[in-house]
């Protein structure tokens, strides 16, 4: 009984410290000609470059897995796991998102509490349709702690910015 | 001329081809890494001098046989030859990794006959029928070289993640089994490939490796490895782009009649940045 109840404080206690992390990625505003929201995927890298997924943004409602054909343009994600699963992935896939500030909170406690202390780093890489790629590399140590926060990583061209905060 | 033309053709699988007159036959994929349920490739097949230009005349696609990730064949489609290339499309239905293949080989044999003049056989774009080989060649002809080679040319795509089924060789010739898949290839990185001739370690093969897009700029580039102990090589890639590579390989231990085993090899890879 005794050991139930510690479960439950440190399920607890972890949950709690974990719903703190925020990713927030921010997509430019492109004046191009032709604009398509772009492919983003974001994992964590151990420092064997194992991957743990945590988000994918992709075509997901086009008919017939059509929006498959240009995941492997997010060529870093797709060597480091994306092309061994199986399209769409509960808990990690969901639909593009435009220009602005887009913000990953369970996925990423999710993903960041499955993990063992040590140097990690947070990948997100950005793909657009006739457009670019990019991908910008967050270093952070685990466990995480207030000292941790925020850490900002400007990008070029396909990503603005990555922030991660409480 | 034009003899002379049959036989650099003829003995082109002996040897490398260093000069930048060398005519390459080349398989070249619209994409090598693709993903989807409905991928797919569109192939480029010639003989040209310039990388991956076509220039001088299209590739057969008869003999061009496609294994599919589970080792079995696949049909080409849309198949079409123009003056300087042919075309054909595969569509890739399975996951996984599929060998783009065009292999030929068997008996030949050089001599002069008693006028001094050059004979061979089989004849040009012939395949050797080795019953033959006793009645077509005679056995006491003036400088006699009898070789058994075979040239294979290709290039692999991969649809999700890579598989190795379609890689397995056949141990007929000079083959490259990869260590290093060929589709995970990248930039700045070392790739180790295994060169096999008959299935045996191919020691000593000669392997050069030129970045295509060779009309847009002065040198060959070419990086020039040769296989060790073990038939590996080893190859850094310096940048992304589509790479030819050619290994020719070369020795005694042919089987009889021949005396002379020779292998020629071509691949097309390509190679992603970081």
């Amino acid at each position: 009984m005794r050991r139930f109840w510690l479960a439950l404080l440190l399920v607890t206690a972890s949950s709690t410290a974990a719903a703190e992390v925020n990713l927030t990625v921010t997509l430019p505003r492109l004046n191009v000609a032709e604009y398509h929201a772009p492919y983003v995927a974001v994992w964590i890298e151990n420092d064997r470059r194992q991957a743990t997924q945590v988000a994918l943004w992709y075509d997901v409602a086009l008919a017939n897995g059509e929006g498959q054909e240009w995941l492997k343009d997010l060529r870093q994600w797709w060597r480091r796991g994306g092309r061994s699963l199986t399209m769409p992935v509960d808990g990690l896939s969901g639909a593009t998102k435009g220009p602005g500030q887009h913000t990953i909170s369970t996925q990423l406690s999710d993903a960041l509490t499955s993990l063992p202390a040590g140097s990690y780093t947070i990948m997100v890489e950005a793909a657009r349709e006739v457009g670019g790629r990019e991908v910008l590399r967050l270093p952070i140590e685990l466990p995480l702690t207030n000292a941790s926060f925020p850490v900002v990583v400007e990008g070029q061209n396909e990503l603005e910015s990555i922030r991660l905060h409480n | 001329m034009r003899f002379q033309l049959m036989l650099l053709s003829a003995i082109a699988a002996a040897v490398v081809s260093t000069s930048a007159s060398a005519h390459r036959a080349w398989l070249e994929p619209s994409a090598t890494v693709l993903s989807g349920d409905d991928a797919v490739v569109t192939v480029d097949a010639a003989i040209s001098n310039t990388l991956f230009h076509p220039d001088h005349v299209a590739m057969s696609v008869d003999g061009i046989k496609v294994t599919g990730p589970n080792g079995e064949l696949v049909d080409i489609m849309n198949a079409a030859k123009g003056r300087y290339r042919s075309v054909f499309d595969v569509e890739l239905a399975q996951q996984g990794t599929y060998k783009i293949a065009s292999a030929s080989g068997g008996l030949r044999a050089f001599w002069r006959d008693e006028e001094g003049s050059r004979k061979m056989w089989p004849g040009r774009g012939q395949q050797a029928n080795e019953s033959e080989f006793s009645t077509a060649v005679p056995s006491d002809a003036k400088d006699l070289s009898v070789s058994r080679g075979w040239r294979r040319v290709e290039t692999f795509v991969t649809v999700g993640a890579p598989t190795t089924e379609a890689l397995q060789p056949t141990n007929e010739g000079l083959e490259l089994v990869p260590v290093t898949h060929p589709n995970d290839l990248y930039a700045t990185e070392t790739a180790t490939f295994k060169m096999l001739i008959d299935g045996e370690p191919a020691v000593g093969a000669e392997v050069e490796v030129v970045p295509g897009g060779m009309r847009y700029r002065n040198s060959q580039e070419a990086i020039k490895v040769t296989a060790n102990e073990q038939g590996e090589i080893e190859i850094t890639w310096p940048q992304a782009g589509m790479y030819f590579l050619e290994a020719s390989y070369r020795d005694d231990k042919a089987a009889k009649p021949a005396t002379v085993r020779t292998g020629g090899y071509s691949a097309t890879f390509e190679v992603l940045p970081l």
